[in-house]
């Protein structure tokens, strides 16, 4: 569903910049789009009421994407309980996403990215921190700002190696029994993100 | 538009997106080690009490506590 996601952004900014009379605009084009035959049709309806405010009118506009790529990438990094990395200007960000780590950039063309268990790492000068993330969302904005939210993620120091092998081992048989439809993908994800953290803690 | 888009393992099986993440999070919880593991724990409890209704009168409710005692 998400893999869908850039290129149906892609596709919606090609018709805008193409024919943008008539395709729907961006939210930054907001005030000059108000129909105004539908405004013309009202007050000869209702000339002493105001047209009805329409969702896009209480919208902040996008952000304007700045014309020269800036040199840092704005990192927000939430979990449910905690707000990780809040605006942290950084130069990179590796992020595990479902089609493979993906480098993170200022710059970066806007894109929305489920992540899979595995490693994020934070790139600031010399300073790389990782974090295991369990599993999320990571919406890179055009304007160098990235949104990540995942629902657990721990550095991985704070992962017991033991604990993981003995997961593994009891989702591998689990899975090599299991009947059901369910049971099997409870079984494979168990699977997937012990492998996971097994290859986090030992690459 | 490709309708037809390989869906992932746990989608085929009739399971949700939050089902697989709040699955996959609690996987990674269990492998922490103490005291990240109690705090996490901790911070996951949970405790609801659900009733239907049924002729404008609740029926009986159902609890789920991890709070002992309640």
């Amino acid at each position: 569903m998400l893999r869908q996601g850039s290129r149906l952004l892609s596709r919606s900014v090609t018709a805008a910049s193409s024919k943008s009379a008539t395709a729907r605009a961006f939210s930054t084009e907001l005030p000059s789009t108000i129909d105004s035959t539908f405004v013309e049709s009202w007050k000869k309806v209702a000339p002493n009421m105001d047209p009805p405010q329409t969702p896009s009118s209480f919208m902040k506009p996008r952000p304007s994407t700045a014309s020269s790529i800036p040199t840092k990438l704005t990192v927000n990094f939430v979990l449910p309980y905690a707000s990780e990395l809040s605006e942290k200007e950084v130069d990179m960000v590796i992020i595990p996403a479902t089609t493979g780590q993906m480098g993170v950039l200022p710059g970066h063309v806007p894109t929305i990215a489920e992540l899979k268990p595995g490693i994020m790492s934070v790139h600031e000068g010399t300073d790389i921190k990782k974090y295991f993330v369990s599993s999320g969302f990571a919406f890179l904005h055009a304007n160098s700002v990235a949104d990540i939210i995942a629902v657990e993620a721990v550095p991985l120091e704070n992962i017991d190696a033991g604990q993981v092998q003995k997961g593994l081992a009891e989702f591998t048989q689990k899975l090599a029994s299991a009947t059901t439809d369910l049971e099997k993908a409870e079984a494979q994800i168990g699977v997937e993100v012990h492998s996971a953290m097994n290859a986090a803690l030992s690459g | 538009m490709a309708s037809t888009a390989a869906v992932p393992f746990w989608r085929a099986a009739g399971m949700t997106y939050i089902t697989y993440s709040n699955i996959c999070a609690n996987l990674v919880r269990n492998c922490l080690k103490e005291p990240f593991k109690a705090e996490a724990l901790n911070r996951e409890k949970v405790h609801f009490s659900l009733s239907k209704w049924a002729g404008g009168k609740p029926e009986k409710p159902i609890l789920r506590s991890d709070t002992p005692g309640v």
